[in-house]
């Protein structure tokens, strides 16, 4: 019994990682321009298309091709905030939701009149690797080392470069960074792109763990909500904490009860923190 | 009554009675299909007009009281035997329970994290209903074809079932101009404009909000109960389409929110684009990503959609148009 936890919490955690970089892309775009990115989900299955495309059509290693997948993110990213975002930025809330959701229904159309919606899968294993009596896929284990390895760019990124600070600067007082000098326009347009970037790597790692269609990015859409929230809306190591909570509890729930639960609890859980701590588990006050 | 004079008031009620009438005169099978359709549209974007145009909260995951609705009056029809009248009203006073005890906690959040909870709670009533074994779990549950018998077979109770449809849109129409034209309403408006200056004001919010999360919730219930037992079974896949929620959307948008007749004018709208896209040989493949390029620009270019556009346009119309 205690084996079986351990094992499935193991599983668990390292997808976890995964779903934090998928939601750092979400909550790096909340923090900087209080836009809530509804295309998150069709850019993440866009970054599982960009790899397979690449391994299956010219044979590059699916982690190798992270590289121009993570390049194209940035580009979608900019192109959407460009015709789609910029313009409603200080519009309320609604606008910024359906403008984004509009992007979301061009790209899954476009991409099921291109892909269709039948399953596709990159084949492509590395075995297992065994640790004492634990076993679990080594792509797990690459992803989990890919997610940390972004994580900390972004985070170097961040705090050690101009550009990194003037969206850091941005995020903090729009206003008063634009009277400093930063060109606002230009950086709420890089934080877009970096937030689709980050959506399009976790889409292209979670496609060498599952199977997956052009409507696959949906539910790690919604669970970027859930994990967002956990961590607190807005601060990027936040979403890697709440991607490993979230991966744990996917982890555990199903040793105890039915898997068909697991949303029950996931969705549960998301709706009783946003009203009992919207500023996240481990957010400030 | 001085409201009877008001074009605004009677301009919406007349055109959905006129249009439903015309369809129970001409008794055709695929016209009622496609009026059902219509008025459903109309029923669900006008109820979260109610909602949405009057207070400014958007409410993501609104399909989720057409769903429960749904399924409780249609647990009440096949389970429990309850004539279909009293089943729908049944379903929505469940959405509306519901909507009150939600609502009390989750209209205190603002902005984007309502939006985000609406779509959590959405999710989490799928996942649980999908779990719920009287109303048949994952796979759902089907009428009992005797339930039929009751309304003399299964074509005319697709008629009684559209009929009643039709006085559920017209009741909806009614509501939301009352409730736009009364010191409630005028309440709502002053909420979405600014909530605090409000609250100042004595508007009391918390109370006022709720009630209208209540009436918002009402109606999609009843409109989910005839709409499944139209279709004769219910699914969670079905009841819980995210997907369904931002049609409700997009159709108060294109419309014009927080307007009478623009959920009226957007539904249709809306109804009609889709199905030319969907049969038009050229853009088959291509309807979901038209009709997203379609709602980029409203938002961008048209905020106020096609109503409110026309008011601001042309000052004759402003008293027409509610």
């Amino acid at each position: 019994m205690l084996d079986q936890l351990i094992s499935s919490l193991t599983d668990g955690l390292l997808l976890g990682f995964v779903y934090g970089v998928a939601a750092m892309g979400l909550t790096l775009i909340w923090g900087v321009m209080s836009v809530i990115n509804l295309a998150h989900g069709p850019i993440i299955a866009l970054g599982m298309f960009g790899a397979y495309l690449l391994f299956t059509h010219l044979g590059v290693n699916p982690y190798l091709a992270m590289a121009p997948v993570a390049g194209a993110g940035l580009i979608v990213g900019l192109v959407i905030y460009v015709i789609a975002v910029h313009r409603v930025i200080n519009a309320p809330h609604l606008s910024s939701l359906l403008a984004t959701f509009a992007v979301n229904m061009i790209i899954i159309g476009v991409g099921t009149a291109v892909f269709s919606t039948s399953p596709q899968n990159i084949d492509y294993s590395l075995g297992s690797v065994e640790v004492g009596f634990l076993t679990f896929p080594a792509s797990r284990l690459v992803g989990a080392v890919g997610a940390i390895l972004v994580t900390a760019c972004l985070y170097l990124f961040l705090y050690f470069t101009r550009p990194g600070k003037a969206i850091r600067a941005v995020a903090n007082n729009r206003m008063a960074s634009e009277l400093m000098g930063i060109p606002s326009s230009r950086v709420l347009a890089l934080s877009f792109g970096l937030g689709a970037m980050m959506a399009a790597v976790a889409g292209g790692l979670i496609a060498t763990f599952f199977p997956f269609t052009i409507l696959s990015g949906g539910p790690y859409e919604l669970k970027s909500f859930v994990i967002c929230v956990l961590g607190g809306l807005g601060h990027p190591l936040g979403a890697l904490v709440g991607g490993l909570l979230l991966g744990g509890l996917e982890g555990l729930i199903p040793t105890f009860m039915p898997v068909s639960w697991v949303p029950v609890v996931e969705f549960g859980l998301f709706v009783l923190v946003l009203l009992v701590r919207p500023s996240g588990l481990f957010g400030a006050k | 009554m001085k409201a009877c004079q008001t074009p605004g008031f009677w301009l919406p009620l007349v055109i959905v009675s006129v249009w439903g009438g015309v369809v129970l005169l001409i008794h055709q099978d695929t016209m009622r299909e496609t009026a059902f359709i219509l008025l459903m549209a109309v029923g669900l974007a006008s109820s979260l007009n109610i909602l949405l145009g009057y207070t400014g909260y958007v409410s993501f995951g609104h399909i989720v009281f057409f769903g429960l609705g749904g399924y409780t009056g249609f647990y009440l029809l096949s389970a429990q035997d309850w004539p279909l009248f009293a089943a729908a009203i049944g379903g929505g006073l469940l959405s509306a329970l519901i909507a009150g005890l939600v609502g009390l906690a989750v209209l205190r959040l603002r902005g984007a994290y309502f939006a985000l909870a609406t779509i959590g709670i959405n999710e989490a009533a799928r996942a649980f209903v999908s779990n719920f074994e009287p109303y048949g779990g994952a796979t759902g549950m089907f009428v009992n074809f005797s339930v039929y018998q009751k309304y003399g077979g299964p074509g005319p109770a697709l008629w009684t079932t559209f009929i009643f449809l039709w006085i559920t849109a017209l009741a909806v129409l009614l509501v939301s101009y009352l409730v736009k034209h009364s010191r409630f309403g005028l309440g709502l408006l002053a909420i979405r404009e600014d909530e605090d200056a409000a609250m100042v004001m004595g508007v009391k919010a918390p109370q006022a909000k709720t009630i209208t999360y209540v009436i918002s919730a009402f109606f999609p219930g009843v409109i989910g109960t005839l709409y499944f037992f139209k279709n004769g079974n219910i699914e969670p896949g079905d009841a819980f389409q995210l997907h369904m929620s931002i049609e409700m959307l997009v159709m108060v948008m294109l419309g014009g929110m927080g307007t009478v007749m623009g959920p009226l004018v957007g539904a249709a709208g809306y109804q009609w684009l889709r199905g030319y896209l969907l049969t038009s040989p050229i853009f088959k493949d291509l309807h979901l990503a038209v009709a997203g390029a379609m709602l980029l620009l409203i938002i961008l270019f048209v905020p106020t959609g096609v109503v409110g556009w026309v008011r601001n346009h042309v000052r004759r119309l402003q008293k027409v148009l509610e």
